[in-house]
């Protein structure tokens, strides 16, 4: 097939967008931020997200729904239960046959072994127990899990990842694979790799999910946001675990 | 590199967003998109803006008053000194014409997008006038960073 000039010097052009950071470069934002806000993270006593998690414990243990059943009942004592597991996250769902992000999955268990419905998005008790059950992932590499299902997704995930979105026509690769440790409008732009998730981030003075952050990012390039618990933020999670694997997990982080 | 690519840029004549006929010619679109000149005060405010032309996000300028400017792209400093306005509207108007895997998005255009929020929807970036007074406030960059 014979292409027109123009068109053939425009495929010679259009490399592909989003050169994936090298192995040995990859490393958490932790090492990007202040000393200061370094520090806040590392003292359980200066960081905001250690309240979170204390209040995750209490929850873990608080009987709820008909039968009167708290987490602890079926999973135990969540630090030897839970260790790893956040690691681990989004894992498939056989049962009903799709990917579930850490949150979801607790959703699941209060829909089907406490019989209550699940919590809203991004609501106090949700982070708190999500925090509170990561948290004892905390210093385990990220470890996706090998379903062939789930590469399915992080595939999804990972095109989303360089798709332009927006009227700023812009895909998160161009930032996060292609600029990051440049400044954008003076912020030094992280590699993003969602290692501390729920996080409490200074600029919201709360702790929230990947999905209120990933949420924000879409705002900025003018994008519409997918909707809370939407399939698509799951993709792009079980995409970017996978881009981070083996990074430590540091839940609670706190990120500027 | 962008800016030795004379072959791609050597398009007739194009039509970019709904309303505005952008006549090209090089590498450059020679005439005001609105038959008006620009403003480079007026221009100046919006580069300086950064929820307006966002330039700062990506670009520094000599604009002392904002501190916290971008370094991801050139500076904007010596602009015109490097380009014609005639190269500059080109540049603002649609710099994928130019280089396809630019991060910098096509200020005029308005469709062809992706997922745009609605509050953005169908709008350019900058409407053709406010185009113009950024050109024109980058002519005036004179002096290298």
């Amino acid at each position: 097939m014979r292409l027109p000039g123009a068109a053939a010097l425009t495929l010679l052009l259009a490399s592909p967008l989003g050169a994936e950071i090298r192995p040995d470069e990859r490393r958490s934002d932790f090492h990007q931020m202040s000393p200061e806000t370094r520090a806040m993270q590392t003292d359980d006593t200066a960081n905001p997200g250690m309240l979170a998690v204390l209040d995750g414990e209490a929850l873990w243990r608080a009987k709820a729904g008909p039968a009167g059943r708290s987490c602890a009942d079926c999973h135990g004592d969540a630090r030897i239960t839970m260790r790893g597991v956040a690691a681990r996250y989004p894992a498939w769902n056989a049962a009903r046959g799709t990917p579930v992000g850490l949150a979801g999955q607790i959703d699941i268990c209060r829909a089907d072994r406490q019989g209550i419905s699940a919590w809203p998005a991004e609501s106090r008790e949700r982070l708190a127990v999500t925090a509170y059950v990561a948290h004892q992932s905390r210093g385990m590499p990220i470890s996706p899990p090998g379903d062939p299902e789930m590469a399915a997704a992080r595939e999804r995930g990972g095109r989303l990842f360089t798709a332009r979105m927006g009227q700023l026509d812009l895909a998160c690769a161009a930032c996060h694979d292609d600029n990051w440790g440049k400044r954008l409008g003076g912020t030094p732009i992280p590699q993003a790799h969602p290692v501390g998730y729920p996080i409490y981030r200074l600029e919201w003075q709360a702790v929230g999910s990947l999905q209120r952050r990933l949420r924000n990012c879409l705002s900025g390039v003018r994008a519409e946001p997918f909707p809370y618990d939407a399939p698509e933020l799951i993709e792009l999670e079980a995409f970017l675990m996978q881009r981070a694997a083996g990074l430590p997990i540091e839940t609670p982080a706190v990120r500027p | 590199m962008w800016f030795r690519l004379p072959v791609a840029a050597a398009l007739a004549c194009c039509t970019i967003g709904t309303h505005v006929s952008a006549q090209e010619r090089g590498d450059a679109i020679p005439a005001s998109l609105t038959g008006l000149p620009g403003d480079p005060a007026r221009g100046r405010r919006i580069v300086a803006d950064r929820t307006r032309g966002l330039c700062l996000l990506c670009h520094s300028a000599p604009i002392p008053e904002e501190r916290f400017q971008g370094d991801l792209a050139p500076p904007l400093a010596g602009a015109g000194t490097r380009w014609s306005e005639g190269q500059l509207r080109l540049r603002v108007v649609d710099p994928r014409r130019l280089n396809p895997d630019t991060i910098m998005p096509s200020y005029l255009r308005r469709d062809g997008l992706t997922r745009v929020a609605p509050a953005w929807r169908g709008r350019p970036i900058l409407e053709p006038q406010e185009i113009e007074d950024v050109v024109a406030y980058l002519a005036t960059l004179r002096e290298q960073p």
